[in-house]
């Protein structure tokens, strides 16, 4: 399973990379795009909008089915990602590289409390 | 514990994702589905319908039997080998199953059923053999697979794998089968493509598989399955109707034969009693996102509901078939709640795809 080290995680398989400029970038990971199938459409949240920790706030559907995306932590939504809006089918081909949005945390430790890769390890082989 | 096809070995050695499908443990991709899915429309692709029951039905009443039994006429079956899809109605005209029978002679017929009604649909059939004192026997094959091969070139590329089979199978029309050797071939099918159903002996279903594996067909999941039979417009039964719902309402009118005034199948007279209510139609979407089952759709005439929905790979936007009201016309536009969200959508005549063609 493809689970890089240097990234935390979610209970419901976000990915969050810490960028230098204090926000974080979020997609899916590799085994939720695995588990998902073929991704045909993503739903992705406008950048101002405030979000609760465990927000839903994006939704990914694959021909099979949809998804939710939630909020990591809580913040501010500071982008979204056109170029996978545009080609969905690109979360498939490399879930990490192609991010889904990314957040200000109106809490930066917040982000410290997320999974780290062997604790999602566990919970990717449940 | 999920019950397995002759076949399933071979999907977990193919590495295939695998699911419980009705109390099946099923392949549902073998990497991509909708690389499964443009295999079948421009090549060929082949499917596990082995979860699918076939049944004998043999005896000096086997024809007047099915004429009750069954909401279309067997009595249109002459021609050994000729194939008739049917719905089997309960008495308050619901949809037990949708089925496939196979006329060999009029004491003889094939038929073929749904896997997560097998049970239902023969406990149902011995009743009404008991309740009508029909001279029939009805026997289970348990022993059989069956294989669908499905794509402008499936038949081709049957002959590749099976040496002999194209004399035998190569002057088929449509919903006609032949017996070759130990397999039945059946120029049938459920994507709305050109191929085959093959039944066969268990035991030489792996073989088969490999053969056509061989010859370039590729395998294809249940969700391949799916998308192609929507964009079909075929129906699939527990989601498009089911016990509670009227051939009527959907889209299967065309499967009622009512002709013969004297012919009392069962669920006739509560179709005479309530006529369609609703009328199944398709949908496109016209904005971006994805149609699923069970959404809300709001017409000039009223409220009706989708029953299938998906991304449709041929046309590259959503789709679905939906419930209407009786009035709302071909071409509309309506509305259709996504996820709390109105999005308009586009009804259209099905199917949305055959061979090949895109139709909307």
């Amino acid at each position: 399973m493809n689970i890089p080290a240097e990234l935390k995680y979610t209970k419901s398989h976000e990915w969050i990379r810490r960028e230098d400029d204090g926000t974080v970038t979020i997609g899916i990971t590799d085994h939720a795009q695995e588990a998902l199938g073929d991704i045909v459409f993503l739903d992705l949240p406008e950048a101002g909008r405030v979000v609760a920790a465990g927000e839903e706030c994006a939704v990914v559907e694959s021909v099979k089915a949809a998804s939710d995306i939630y909020a990591p932590v809580a913040g501010e939504i500071v982008a979204a990602n056109d170029e996978a809006l545009d080609a969905p089918e690109s979360v498939n081909a490399d879930a990490y590289a192609n991010w889904l949005f990314k957040l200000k945390p109106a809490n930066a430790a917040d982000v410290d409390a997320l999974l780290d890769a062997a604790a999602y390890a566990e919970v990717a082989a449940d | 514990m999920a019950r397995v096809t002759p076949l399933h070995a071979v999907h977990v050695a193919a590495g295939a994702r695998m699911v419980d499908f009705a109390g099946w443990d099923m392949p549902v991709n073998y990497g991509s589905q909708i690389e499964e899915h443009h295999a079948v429309r421009s090549d060929a692709g082949m499917f596990d319908v082995s979860h699918m029951l076939a049944l004998d039905l043999t005896g000096a009443d086997a024809t007047p039997f099915l004429r009750t039994l069954l909401a279309n006429d067997v009595a249109k079956l002459t021609v050994p080998g000729k194939a008739l899809y049917s719905c089997m109605l309960n008495a308050e005209g619901g949809v037990i199953d949708d089925l496939i029978v196979y006329y060999f002679a009029a004491d003889h017929f094939r038929i073929v059923v749904n896997a997560g009604t097998a049970d239902k649909d023969v406990a149902w059939m011995r009743k009404q053999i008991a309740r009508i004192g029909a001279n029939v026997t009805l026997d289970a094959h348990r022993d059989l697979a069956m294989i669908a091969v499905q794509g402008p070139n499936a038949r081709t590329k049957t002959w590749h794998a099976i040496p002999g089979s194209e004399s035998a199978s190569a002057g088929l029309k449509p919903f006609f089968a032949a017996q070759v050797g130990d397999m039945l071939i059946a120029r049938t099918g459920y994507t709305g493509e050109d191929g085959f159903e093959i039944t066969l002996p268990a035991s030489q279903a792996a073989d088969l598989w490999n053969a056509l594996a061989a010859a370039g067909v590729a395998p294809c999941g249940l969700g391949a399955r799916d998308t192609l039979r929507l964009e079909a417009g075929m129906n699939l039964y527990g989601q498009d109707m089911d016990d509670a719902t009227s051939p009527l309402n959907a889209g299967l009118s065309w499967t009622v034969d009512m002709k013969d005034i004297d012919r009392n199948f069962i669920g006739r007279a509560a179709l005479e009693t309530h006529p369609a209510s609703q009328k199944m139609v398709g949908l496109v979407l016209l904005e971006r996102g994805v149609l699923r089952a069970h959404q809300t759709v709001f017409t000039d005439a009223g409220e009706g509901e989708t029953t299938s929905g998906t991304f449709s790979p041929t046309l590259q936007q959503a789709i679905a078939f939906a419930r209407l009201p009786l009035d709302v016309a071909e071409g509309s536009t309506v509305e259709v709640d996504i996820r709390g969200k109105r999005l308009k959508a586009r009804t259209v005549k099905l199917p949305f795809v055959r061979n090949g063609q895109a139709l909307i």
